[in-house]
């Protein structure tokens, strides 16, 4: 009766529809702890170090007066930052194998064909070409691939981030942890990247946020409040 | 010419140089080589025994700036050392003969000391239509530097032209300028790159070959560790500025007047590699950094076309116009994300309506049929 599926507005009919929530709709747990952790520690990362990164870039404080350390501060936080996020992406990849079946890997493999037509379904969905999508319970393959694209961002930022760090950090684990890239890339592509890293994962965060409301929206399915509950709002028709 | 049969030491103490000043020259480059104290009498008793090797000095697409860096020593004595460490046979800036007399001497050395002599060469090689952008005597660069470089024991590219193209290497590059190694493959050589290149880390380079009959340790880059192997920015005496977040904001503001960090003037020391900050130049006065400009990092390869413009911070992207630094393009990409974002949220609140108002009706049609 109700057609949830659907991107169309229907305030009418969704009073009746928050009204049978508790008799239809059934609680269903996605996000476990770890991905729930991870996710916001990217947050919270990612943010301060886009923060900070633009800081070291383009100095927009100036110290007042000389016991001041503000850059020595900014890159301290970076650092600190960029090694949670680091600790963060490794629990992410840990889940990836020992999570339950919305956290594993195979959900980010838009290798099947059913996986490819929902991809299309959503590319469609999104450019108002398609009244109506299935919303998977877990990722749809379209966010999917989102965040594979934003892991493969951070992945650049670490490569290039530790080959900066080896710069002033000399020894053979740094060597290994980023060094050798020298070899392949010059500093100031390098450089290059881990900067343009910032801007693409910004333009990211603001697509994630907008598409993860549009979708709450829609649905009804409490995507927002699952990341931090866990749960999400699974409709039984 | 000086006669190359001597050693070094005599032909510095026939130009007076005393021996106290030479045991100081040797100490000196014990220190820029970062050697201990204990190899000062091995490396004298080299300067003191072996003979000077030849040596040719080419000049190709430059300015010859490497030789001024090398002739303006404010004192004579280390402008002597330098050059009376090797015989040098052939130099076209400073050389007494011409002509035919002087080429001879260039192809006496070729000849009768093959794989024995040092070609030390200035200035980046076109290779473009044939080479003919750079011609000296008739002869192409490509064409002489592969006669000499080709036959010598070890080829020394002295200032970036020569390592790598240089500033004439530089987008568009209309002569297809490349370094010595790129023109000339196979050859045995060190990079010493800089603009200018700086005398002492030449000389140091030569005393290290006499006195252990090799070359120094070289970095990924053929450049010897010794004076390529710490960053400016690591030995920067205005790096406490930088910690502490004072920026020189413009030309000649008080942070400017202070001895401020220069990094928001555009400067590449985070990036460059050199021993600028501890031998300095001209006798030890100065370096770029210590008189107040920016660091352009002129010994590395990315300085003109990835690292410029001289006096910006944000990286540059090759490829995308002059003005266009990672930062506009980024602030573009997020702008246009921010905007797409906007509209369809607007988009889809006006479909949203639509549909409000289909209901309405549909609901007002339901009522009048009941």
């Amino acid at each position: 009766m109700i057609n949830r599926g659907s991107y169309v507005w229907q305030p009418q009919k969704m009073d009746m529809f928050r009204k049978s929530r508790k008799a239809q709709d059934k609680r269903l747990y996605v996000w476990q702890l770890p991905i729930r952790l991870s996710h916001w520690l990217n947050i919270l990362c990612i943010t301060s170090l886009i923060i900070t990164g633009y800081y070291i870039s383009n100095p927009f404080m100036h110290a007042i007066s000389e016991d001041q350390s503000i850059m020595a501060m900014m890159r301290f936080i970076h650092f600190v930052s960029a090694h949670i996020l680091i600790a963060s992406a490794l629990i992410r990849i840990y889940w990836l194998f020992a999570g339950n079946k919305f956290a594993r890997l195979k959900e980010f493999l838009p290798f099947t064909a059913e996986k490819r037509k929902e991809v299309l379904c959503f590319i469609k969905f999104y450019a108002f070409l398609k009244k109506e999508v299935h919303h998977p319970i877990g990722h749809n393959a379209l966010a999917a691939i989102s965040y594979s694209f934003a892991y493969f961002m951070i992945f650049l930022a670490i490569l290039t981030g530790y080959a900066l760090y080896s710069e002033s950090h000399t020894g053979f684990f740094w060597y290994l942890a980023g060094g050798w890239v020298f070899g392949i890339l010059s500093d100031g592509t390098i450089r290059l990247i881990h900067h343009f890293v910032m801007w693409v994962l910004t333009a990211f965060l603001i697509v994630h946020v907008y598409i993860v409301w549009l979708n709450d929206n829609i649905e009804g399915n409490g995507l927002i409040s699952s990341i931090f509950t866990g749960y999400k709002i699974y409709h039984k028709d | 010419m000086l006669k190359s049969k001597d050693t070094i030491f005599d032909g510095l103490y026939s130009f007076g140089v005393s021996r106290r000043n030479f045991i100081k020259f040797c100490a000196s480059m014990s220190a820029t080589l970062a050697l201990s104290s204990s190899a000062v009498p091995q490396i004298v008793e080299a300067l003191e025994k072996k003979k000077k090797p030849y040596a040719i000095w080419l000049h190709f697409q430059e300015c010859t700036g490497d030789t001024e860096s090398i002739l303006r020593a404010s004192k004579p004595s280390i402008a002597q050392i330098v050059l009376d460490i090797v015989s040098l046979e052939y130099h076209e800036t400073i050389m007494a003969g011409s002509g035919h007399a002087a080429e001879k001497a260039l192809h006496d050395v070729v000849k009768n000391q093959k794989a024995k002599y040092i070609a030390i060469v200035e200035g980046s090689i076109p290779i473009k239509d044939g080479g003919i952008y750079c011609t000296i005597g008739g002869r192409t660069a490509l064409d002489i530097a592969n006669e000499v470089c080709g036959n010598a024991f070890v080829t020394l590219n002295v200032g970036s032209c020569s390592c790598w193209g240089g500033v004439s290497s530089a987008k568009p590059n209309p002569t297809g300028a490349v370094g010595i190694a790129d023109a000339v493959s196979g050859i045995k050589y060190v990079n010493l790159p800089g603009c200018p290149v700086n005398a002492e880390n030449i000389t140091a380079t030569i005393v290290h070959y006499l006195t252990f009959g090799t070359l120094p340790v070289l970095d990924r880059h053929n450049r010897p560790l010794f004076a390529y192997g710490k960053r400016i920015h690591d030995n920067c005496e205005r790096r406490p500025h930088f910690d502490a977040g004072q920026f020189v904001r413009k030309w000649g503001d008080e942070g400017h007047r202070l001895g401020w960090c220069l990094y928001e003037l555009g400067c590449k020391g985070p990036m460059a590699y050199k021993n600028c900050p501890t031998i300095k130049w001209n006798e030890g006065i100065s370096y770029p950094i210590q008189a107040g400009h920016p660091c352009f990092a002129c010994a590395s390869n990315d300085s003109w076309d990835v690292f410029g413009p001289i006096y910006t911070r944000a990286p540059h992207v090759p490829g995308a116009g002059y003005q266009a630094t990672a930062d506009k393009i980024g602030a573009a990409v997020v702008a246009g994300t921010a905007a797409a974002v906007a509209t369809h949220a607007a988009i889809r609140t006006f479909l949203g309506y639509k549909q409000k108002e289909k209901f309405a009706k549909e609901k007002d049609e339901a009522d009048k049929i009941k």
